[in-house]
């Protein structure tokens, strides 16, 4: 682990660099409430902007049905790619999100009116009527929704990525036995997945069979993290279908390759009195299900969470509007990038360490302990 | 808690899903499996050469340890061979010595025979010419003195005496 983090990040260069950006905020603090103080002559406009940054981050958490590179409230203008809207509404309706006009009008497909309602899509009439209840949610019908999300694009361009690059990794194999270009880097790492991740937690004899998933989710989640961090804004692990998607993957194939002693452990546990037994049963039961639970929860809430602190940080900058704030939200802003692009790489690893974890519970022997 | 459930997408969970399901699979055919072969084949290798190097290493140094056993035997077979020599000259030596004594002994004493022999037969020649001289030189006498019978009686006694004495 500590090697691993040597690796990529805390060179001693590095660490003196963030150390002195702390310490220059640490001295600019009391001008930063100064700052705020002048903030709050001009509290109207700014009020409207702090609204206008937090939407603008809630959007951006979400999925959306448009590829949105650029966009201004104010003129209404939008730079993007429209992507395919697929809805399961008593047969397969495929449009262009196009015709959402982002969310200003209602799309009219074979009779059928839908509405785009923050990011989601509803049915409704010709005229775009939407019911909402006491709580502000809207009561009109979700159509199933199979859309080509940006998340969805984001996940294809990420196969794709990984796919030329491995298999660039593999192919360079046959012109002798070290890689060449892009697999000098990449090699390392696949190595670093199977001995310090696949090999500790599952065991010499039955981990080959998790290498695939394991190398695939390592750097399938990595790279989704790293693309997070670029201007594309997608926010793919950010998000709880992804992260519950590839949790019960990991809890799948947990549970379909568990051997004997697996649930051995789990429904009569072993070398404990009996009354205990029926009492850890029903624990050990939750805890099957708690365990990939808490890996969906982890790397959402992880990335979640770093969206939006490096995005509320970068949306002070506007705010402040004097170069003192905005320098130092800049300055904190840089260090936190440099903090997510550690966070995008142990996230990656914590999971399919945790994962790993779990398939060698699953593949324990009776005498391993 | 609410609010995710709400967010949750299931289309995008499908989505998810599937792509990763094919992703999983077209690596591990066209780039997982022909990796982490080729890296379990690198580090075979070097493995093996580590090993046959290792071997070749012990494989010297048990050539070396019977070149040296096979000096150090020759080293004392030699020895031995000379000591060996060095014997059989000594004893050759000694050998020939008592060879040489005993030769040396036997012709001594052979010699001493021989001039025993001789001495004698000097002495019993010798007794022969005294005898006949003594014959011839009382024959001379004889004629002489026994001219008158007084003489030759005399002569007789004293020739008798002489004998004896002698």
């Amino acid at each position: 682990m500590h090697r691993f983090l040597s690796h990529y990040y805390l060179s001693d260069m590095r660490r003196d660099f963030i150390e002195k950006i702390l310490v220059l905020m640490l001295i600019f603090a009391p001008m930063m409430t100064w700052a705020q103080h002048e903030l709050t002559e001009t509290e109207a406009g700014s009020e409207q902007q702090k609204e206008g940054i937090q939407g603008f981050i809630e959007h951006h958490l979400q999925d959306s049905h448009y590829f949105t590179l650029t966009e201004d409230e104010e003129s209404g203008s939008h730079i993007g790619i429209p992507l395919p809207v697929i809805l399961w509404d008593n047969g397969v309706k495929v449009f262009s999100a196009s015709e959402f006009h982002h969310g200003e009008t209602v799309a009219e497909v074979d009779g059928e009116y839908y509405a785009l309602y923050h990011n989601k899509i509803y049915k409704t009439d010709a005229e775009g009527t939407m019911n909402f209840d006491e709580d502000h949610h809207p009561t009109n019908v979700k159509p199933l929704d199979f859309s080509i999300t940006k998340n969805v694009v984001t996940m294809l361009l990420v196969s794709i990525l990984m796919f030329i690059l491995f298999r660039g990794l593999a192919k360079s194999y046959s012109s002798g036995p070290m890689p060449r270009g892009m697999g000098r880097f990449f090699e390392p790492l696949v190595v670093f997945v199977r001995d310090e991740i696949a090999i500790p937690n599952i065991g010499e004899k039955h981990y080959k069979k998790y290498m695939s998933f394991l190398l695939t989710i390592f750097f399938f989640i990595w790279f989704l993290n790293l693309l997070g961090m670029t201007p594309l804004g997608v926010n793919v692990t950010g998000n709880i279908a992804v992260t519950f998607g590839l949790a019960l993957l990991t809890f799948l194939i947990t549970t379909f390759t568990a051997n004997k002693n697996y649930w051995g452990h789990i429904f009569w546990m072993p070398g404990v009195p009996k009354l205990m037994r029926i009492v850890l049963a029903p624990i050990e039961v939750l805890g099957m299900f708690i365990k990939p639970f808490s890996l969906m929860i982890r790397l959402y809430a992880n990335m979640t969470a770093g969206h939006v602190v490096l995005m509320s940080i970068i949306g002070l900058m506007f705010l402040f509007k004097n170069w003192i704030g905005s320098t130092l939200s800049f300055g904190l802003a840089f260090a936190l990038s440099i903090l997510e692009l550690l966070v995008a790489a142990l996230q990656a690893y914590i999971f399919t360490m945790l994962s790993a974890l779990y398939f060698g519970m699953a593949k324990e022997e009776h005498d391993d302990h | 808690m609410e609010k995710l459930i709400e967010q949750f997408s299931f289309g995008l969970f499908f989505w998810q899903i599937l792509i990763f399901v094919l992703l999983v699979l077209v690596l591990r055919k066209y780039a997982w499996k022909p990796i982490l072969n080729a890296v379990n084949e690198r580090e075979e290798g070097i493995k093996s050469a580590l090993e046959s190097a290792e071997q070749a290493r012990k494989e010297m140094e048990n050539l070396q340890a019977d070149n040296q056993q096979l000096l150090k035997e020759a080293r004392a077979e030699r020895e031995s061979m000379l000591k060996e020599a060095r014997e059989i000259k000594e004893k050759m030596i000694a050998d020939a010595k008592g060879q040489a004594q005993e030769e040396a002994d036997k012709m001594i004493r052979q010699a001493q025979a021989t001039i025993q022999s001789e001495k004698q037969a000097a002495v019993s020649q010798l007794k022969k010419e005294v005898a006949s001289l003594s014959i011839e030189i009382a024959e001379k006498v004889v004629k002489e003195e026994l001219s008158s019978k007084d003489k030759q009686l005399k002569l007789v006694d004293d020739m008798l005496n002489d004998v004896k004495l002698n």
